[in-house]
């Protein structure tokens, strides 16, 4: 083994491969992730001359502290989840879809769109529908676009999704300043309210709406189709092993662009219940990003599904967290994505506990 | 539209054109070093923006730009060492690893920043004239008028291409990113060199940072590198892996940069919006060209690019 000839012959360590990691030590490695991420970027507050109690403290209180708090939490959820699970699903295909943001914004479009221009009139049982499934076509489309320069071309969908992440808000810009936006409004620019038929309803008096439960339902039809169907199954193997996939006989091309599709589609959802849940038109940073910490909610989750759902959540405590700051301390959200990143660095540090185990070899 | 077109406008848009890819120029030579190693980051958005804020930053503090540079250069190196540590170190997803960063530097660069965005530096990267040079004609006024870190990734441009393929270091280089395997079992430490080159590269990254904050955009703001950093490391593949190369693609994007602002001011009847779009439009179009090119003339990938390096594993 060692061809180091120089060197004490003392005793080394080395990491070895562990079969399958258990379900106890990846749970403790999400949550010791979280906890370490806290503790850096409480060292990073500090040096920067704040105090990370006071900042932690201020960030659960704006989250957990009262109804609205926990309410605008759950506001939150749903695109974070939509994004997430949409993210999820091409990452399991080994399909870097980093295009959510833009995904997001195809789906608002579109959504808008019908509800101004094509069903200006009609009732809320064809109009929330109909949007519904124009949020789910946009966002579709604008999915596909790098599914299939990566089927046909091979071109990185990695990068051509992020340019079009791009192209998508600039284009949602052009729209919102230029041809669809409202003559009689002032202030920030945006399309004229879409019509009252085609908002989501609220809960009670909060600003949840039914977007929350598009996001759950749509986390366990994926479970479904993960687990149960054939499709799910082919993707999986797609992703672990290309080659096994293609002996098989596997419609790999036809996949990739099925793949993106639905991920940009879940994503268009996300667009589709911000405007119709939340603003009621097309405006300006209808995303902070979430099409982004949709990739941590995917890679955080495992992947998995109701995984999503639960990071979803917490990252959008953080965010909440994150935007009190701001208001009531006058500290930069940008905190929460610091944290984030800092998230998910520890947890890709610490998966190599879980798949790895340290021994000590005679070398 | 009547100037259009004229010798002295193109010139002009030439010189621009350089000036505007030194960015994107030195962010590209990062990854590419990187991607030779053998290692793929894609958090070079977020090394970039470290870099912009430590440059503008650092030249606040030390009224000196060139000490703006060199803390672009620490600060780019720093954190290029997370994701050295992460995925040569522990041997994790090196796109997941990327992607993090990317999402870290940009809140990091915007939480820290806070206090100086806007502020105009005290110093910047001015053009120099250099002797005799600078009065060819054409070429003199597109690449000899220029700022002194254009001349220096000018000079990296060349001072690389001889580097990697003319020096034993440079084999080793291509080794430990095309056959780890066999560069190991030559006594060459895959592990080591990984790492150090992924942290040089991240510097050179940083340093494309204070490019734009000390040179074309001068001054911090967030988010302000808008992608430079993703079309960096789309240009390596157009590249193919070569640094002159990679100095011609990143001049492209300069010369569709400054274009675009001279289309605008030359008052083209089309929305800023539209135009704003092209670069990235740009990327999409040349990294699909280029794909298909290194395809079919094999101008491949570094061929372990993306995969750890794991010894226990070797047979």
């Amino acid at each position: 083994m060692s061809n180091r000839l120089t060197g004490s012959p003392a005793h080394r360590l080395r990491l070895e491969r562990v079969p399958s990691p258990s379900r106890g030590a990846t749970a403790l490695v999400t949550v010791l992730s979280f906890a370490l991420a806290l503790l850096a970027g409480g060292i990073v507050l500090a040096l920067a001359g704040e105090n990370p109690i006071a900042v932690y403290l201020a960030m659960v209180k704006g989250a957990f502290g009262d109804r609205n708090g926990v309410a605008e939490v759950l506001v939150k959820t749903t695109p974070l989840l939509l994004t997430g699970l949409g993210v999820a699903v091409a990452f399991r295909m080994q399909l870097w879809n980093i295009g959510a943001e833009g995904q997001l914004y195809w789906g608002a479009i579109f959504a808008t769109g019908v509800g101004l221009f094509v069903l200006p009139a009609a009732p809320g049982w064809v109009l929330v529908p109909a949007m519904i499934a124009a949020g789910l076509l946009g966002g579709g489309l604008w999915g596909l676009i790098p599914g299939a320069l990566r089927a046909w071309f091979g071109a990185s969908e990695i990068i051509t999704s992020l340019m079009l992440n791009y192209v998508a808000i600039l284009f949602s810009e052009y729209l919102v300043h230029g041809p669809w936006r409202d003559p009689g409004a002032f202030g920030f620019p945006g399309t004229p309210p879409l019509p009252a038929a085609g908002w989501l309803p609220n809960l009670g008096t909060t600003r949840i709406h039914l977007g929350l439960l598009f996001g759950l339902i749509a986390a366990l039809l994926l479970w479904i189709m993960l687990r149960r169907t054939r499709w799910g199954y082919e993707i999986g193997v797609m992703g672990e092993n290309p080659r096994a996939a293609l002996y098989a006989g596997m419609p790999t091309k036809r996949t990739i662009l099925l793949v993106m599709a639905l991920s940009g589609a879940l994503a268009g959802l996300a667009g589709m219940s911000e405007v119709a849940g939340i603003g009621h038109q097309l405006q300006r940073n209808l995303s902070p990003g979430y099409g982004y910490a949709a990739i941590i909610v995917a890679w955080l989750g495992r992947l998995h599904p109701f995984g999503a759902v639960l990071v979803a959540f917490l990252l959008a405590a953080l965010t909440v967290g994150g935007d009190q700051l701001q208001m009531n301390l006058g500290l930069p959200a940008a905190i929460a994505p610091m944290l984030q990143g800092a998230i998910l660095f520890f947890l890709l540090g610490g998966e190599v506990l879980t798949r790895y185990r340290l021994t000590r070899v005679i070398g | 539209m009547s100037d259009f077109l004229t010798p002295t406008f193109v010139i002009s848009v030439l010189a621009a054109a350089v000036a505007a890819g030194t960015a994107i120029l030195f962010a590209c030579l990062g990854e590419l070093i990187t991607e030779r190693a053998g290692v793929l980051n894609l958090g070079i958005e977020g090394i970039m923006l470290m870099g912009a804020l430590a440059g503008a930053g650092g030249c606040i503090w030390s009224g000196s730009a060139w000490v703006g540079a060199g803390a672009a250069l620490l600060a780019g190196a720093a954190m290029a060492a997370i994701h050295a540590l992460l995925c040569v170190g522990l041997r994790a997803n090196q796109v997941v690893s990327g992607l993090a960063l990317t999402i870290f530097g940009t809140g990091l660069s915007a939480f820290l920043g806070r206090d100086i965005v806007g502020m105009p530096p005290p110093s910047s990267f001015r053009r120099i004239d250099i002797p005799f040079l600078a009065e060819i004609p054409i070429l003199g006024r597109i690449l000899f008028q220029q700022s002194a870190l254009v001349y220096v990734s000018i000079a990296l441009v060349v001072f690389l291409w001889w580097y990697i393929f003319r020096t034993r270091a440079g084999l080793r280089l291509r080794a430990i990113g095309e056959r780890p395997e066999a560069a190991d079992a030559m006594g060459v430490d895959v592990a080591r060199l990984r790492a150090l080159y992924v942290v040089m590269g991240g510097a050179l990254a940083g340093l494309g940072g204070a490019a734009l904050s000390l040179g074309t955009n001068p001054g911090w703001t967030e988010g302000m590198t808008a992608g430079r950093g993703w079309i960096a490391v789309a240009l390596v593949i157009f590249a193919a892996w070569n640094p002159a190369r990679a100095a011609a693609g990143a001049y492209l994007f300069g010369g569709v940069e400054a274009g675009q602002f001279r289309l605008q001011t030359a008052g083209v009847d089309l929305s800023p919006f539209f135009l704003s779009m092209l670069p990235y439009l740009f990327t999409i179009l040349v990294l699909v060209l280029s794909t298909r090119e290194a395809t079919r003339r094999a101008l491949g990938a570094p061929a372990a690019l993306g995969r750890a390096y794991m010894r226990e594993d070797r047979g």
